[in-house]
Formats: C-alpha cells, structure tokens, sequence
C-alpha cells in the first residue's frame, strides 16, 4: 500500500524546521558552550562565552536569528519507498519552504544562484538537498542552514591508503589551525574518513548532525575523535582566538567503506552556531 | 573592565588603545562587506569619490538580518580576512577604524601601523546579542546589494576587543 503525501506538507515542514533550526540553539550545542563557560579560566574568553551563551537565549526568546549568516540551506531527505509525491515537483517544493522561512523571519538572503554573476536574487534558493530512498511510508526531513565562514574553512584530502590514524588526527589539527579565529570558535568538528571524493565529504557535515558531544561507537573512530579534541584544544585558539582551550567543542567522525589505493578525509568545519532541525511527516 | 570609546575616534583616543583591551564603543559607525568593498575600491581607483566619507570613520565588516519589526536584525561580523585586499586604499583614504573577526594580513597590519588607525574584533555569531547594541539604522549607500549595502549605525556600548593597535600590536601574532 503507498501513501500519498502531497508536496504542500514538505514545504511547510520545511519551513517550520528552518525557522526554528535558525532561532532555537540545538540544547546539545547549547550544553556544550556552557560547560566551556565553566570551564573557561581566560577571563576575557569566559565572557565571550558568556555572551554566546546570552545570545542563544535572547534569539529563541525574541524569534531571531542566532547568527545574522542564517547560511545556505542544506536539506536532507529521508523518503520512504512506500510514499507517493503528488502536488508538484519535490525540489520546487523544498525552495518553496525555504523561501517561506527565510522571508516570513526576516532571515537573511545569503545564496547567489550563479558563482560567477554572483546576483543576489532573494530566497536563499535553491536550496542543497540530498535524497535517500528508505523503507516506510513517512518522510524525514533535517535541515542546516550553514553559515560561510566556517563552510570556508573545511577541507578534503585524498590521504594514502598506508597513512596511519597519527596522519588522519594531524591533518584534521591541521585544518582547524588553519581557520585560527576566523570562523567563530569554538568549532564542531564533523570529519568524513574514506568512501569516495564526495560521499567523503557528504559524511562529513553529516557527522555534524550527530549531538556535539556524541562518541562513535566504534572504538578505533571514538580514539581519533578524542585526540583531534585534545589536540585541537592544545592549540591555544579559544573562543573569538583569545587564547585558552575552548577552541573545539566537539568532534564526530563517520567512516565509510573505500577502494584499496586510497583513504579520503573530509573535515566539514562548523562555527559554535551550528545550526539543525528535524522533522518527519 | 572595559575603556568607554566614543566615535569619531580622535587620534588621542587611538593612540591610547592597546592590543587587547576591551573596549564599548558608541556613535556612528558604517557597514560594509564584500562587495561594498569591491566597488568602494573601484570608485576610488577611477578617482571618484565615495558616497560615504571615509575620512575618520569606522567600517563594520557585517551584513546585517533584515530589520522586520525591529531597529536591525541579527547583526554580528562577518570574516575580516576576506576585506584585506580592500583595506590599504581605504585606510590611506583616512579610515581611522574597522570592526570585525578573525585575523588580518601582514599587509592590513603594517598599514593600519602606518596609518594610525585601529582594528576590533567582536563576538562572532553573536547576532542577537549585538543587534540590542544598535539603536538606529539607516541604508546609506549601494541600496542594491541589500545585506551587503552600506548601513548607517548608531551603537550604544558596544562590545568589542582592540586586536591590532596603532603601534602594530596583534592579539594574534601567536598563530
Ligand atoms: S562562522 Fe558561523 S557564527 Fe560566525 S558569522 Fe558565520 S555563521 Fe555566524
């Protein structure tokens, strides 16, 4: 039996889930700054922490953006085999969504459709979306606006299949020294280790949408997730680059199968507004 | 505790902020970003003038939220970095300060050395936060390119950290 779903539902929840995903600090993002608070022995550090920490309060108080870089709007969607689309087509709707929340909360238009002409049409479409077919009758729906200036950050490396995990940490510790203070520390880390150049990197900022302070359960990953945190908090960053060892709140790493010759690596940086909602229809 | 500064920034005051010093800074400062930059850079290199005065002034490296019902939407820097190819025209062009996050190049730094001028750097991604701090604002110039148009802004105690001074002292010459 399929179920028929029209279009109309997924541009509503969509819209729903990008508004509150830009005012309402993720509680696990939220929890993590505040332990970096209580910890934080810098002074100047500490009340910039401080004032994150505010700042997450007064928007989902006042129905504002966290961040004015309410980012490019990254949609993933899990849509079950049993499920009939009817209405129109599915990405028209999902830009349809978009647009309705980035209008209606004042968040800011931020995606120019072509690189190069750069214009600046309004919507904040299309929007990135990535599709998987499921099992089930339901749709699922996660959005994540994400910011540029720590977007601009990230990297990707196509690492020999004889490197070891000390090669994969120094690369990951080398990618956030490279950000320095730039793109609003402290960081969430969301690293993708092998499959191909892209679904590397596609596991990458799909690792950010794994609780901040979530540990693979896999122990070999769990083990390169802890010391790219401690190395990466030895760094002398901090928060706004103030110095101390708030500069990575959290770091997750996914792994996927690859090919013998190679071991890609994908570092997906985000700033401490890291950004998702979820939903399902 | 944190230096009152108001705007215009006299070279007096100037001359008494030190790397590292937090400061509230209140009075008249101008955003821009990216493309403000661009084309600022262009006017001045086909000897136009600039619609907005620069002489003196502070430049705020933000692209604010729309305002909705409020006086600016979220309202929080945008990466500096990305400004420094603009910046040594501008400052030789009288621009006394500028307002951002992140790191300059060692080009910015010895210009803003040699220009007596000031960089500050607030908090990142703390848009809500910032926009309680801006008690007017105005669309001034390149009304075309939306957020990243220029915008008069009149703060109030604004908070932000002197990261290079005017004698060329970094915060972050550790990195
Ligand atoms: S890096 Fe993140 S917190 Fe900083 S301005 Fe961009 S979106 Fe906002």
């Amino acid at each position: 039996m399929s179920r028929k779903i029209d279009v109309s539902l997924i541009t509503a929840k969509v819209a729903e889930l990008f508004a509150r995903a830009n005012t309402e600090l993720r509680p696990d993002v939220l929890e993590a700054l505040r332990e970096l608070y209580e910890k934080e022995s810098i002074p100047n550090a500490k009340s910039m922490l401080g004032v994150l920490v505010e700042n997450a309060g007064m928007a989902g108080k006042e129905k504002i953006a966290i961040c004015q870089d309410t980012g490019i709007s990254v949609v993933f969607l899990e849509i079950g085999m049993d499920v009939r689309l009817s209405g129109g087509s599915l990405k028209e709707a999902v830009d349809r969504g978009v647009e309705k929340a980035y209008s209606d909360n004042f968040f800011r238009m931020s995606v120019v459709p072509d690189p190069v002409l750069r214009e600046n049409t309004g919507g904040n479409t299309p929007a990135v979306v990535h599709t998987d077919i499921v099992e089930g009758d339901g749709i699922a729906i996660t959005v994540m606006p994400k910011g540029f200036g720590s977007e601009n950050k990230g990297k990707i490396a196509m690492m020999n299949p004889t490197s070891r995990p000390e090669d994969i940490v120094a690369f990951c510790v080398g990618a956030v020294r490279d950000a320095g203070p730039d793109a609003c520390p402290p960081y969430a880390l969301g690293i993708g280790v092998g499959g191909t150049m892209e679904t590397c990197a596609l596991a990458a900022k799909k690792a950010l949408l794994r609780p901040v302070s979530s540990v693979n359960p896999a122990p070999h990953l769990a083990r390169l997730e802890k010391e790219i945190k401690q190395k990466t908090n030895s760094l002398g960053i901090g928060v706004m680059g103030l110095g101390g060892g708030s500069t990575v709140m959290g770091v997750c790493v996914e792994a996927l199968p690859t090919h013998i010759a190679g071991l890609p690596v994908a570092v997906n940086v985000s700033c401490h507004a890291l950004r998702s909602a979820s939903g399902e229809i | 505790m944190s230096k009152k500064i108001t705007m215009p920034l006299t070279e007096k005051t100037i001359e008494s902020l030190k790397a590292g010093d937090e400061v509230l800074l209140s009075g008249v400062i101008y955003t821009a970003r990216d493309q403000a930059h661009k084309r600022m850079c262009e006017m001045l290199d086909k000897g136009e003038s600039l619609p907005v005065p620069l002489a003196g002034e502070v430049l705020y490296y933000c692209g604010p939220a729309p305002r909705g019902k409020r006086i600016i939407g979220s309202c929080g820097p945008t990466t500096s970095g990305r400004m420094d190819p603009f910046t040594e025209p501008l400052l030789e062009n009288g621009l006394k300060g500028m307002i951002g996050k992140g790191r300059r190049s060692s080009g910015v730094a010895g210009s803003i050395r040699r220009n007596k001028a000031v960089y500050f750097v607030t908090a990142g991604g703390a848009g809500a936060y910032l926009s309680a701090k801006v008690v007017s604002c105005e669309c001034v110039a390149f009304e075309d390119l939306a957020a990243e148009a220029i915008y008069k802004l009149k703060i109030e105690e604004f908070p932000a950290i002197v990261a290079i001074d005017s004698k060329g002292d970094n915060i972050y010459d550790k990195y």
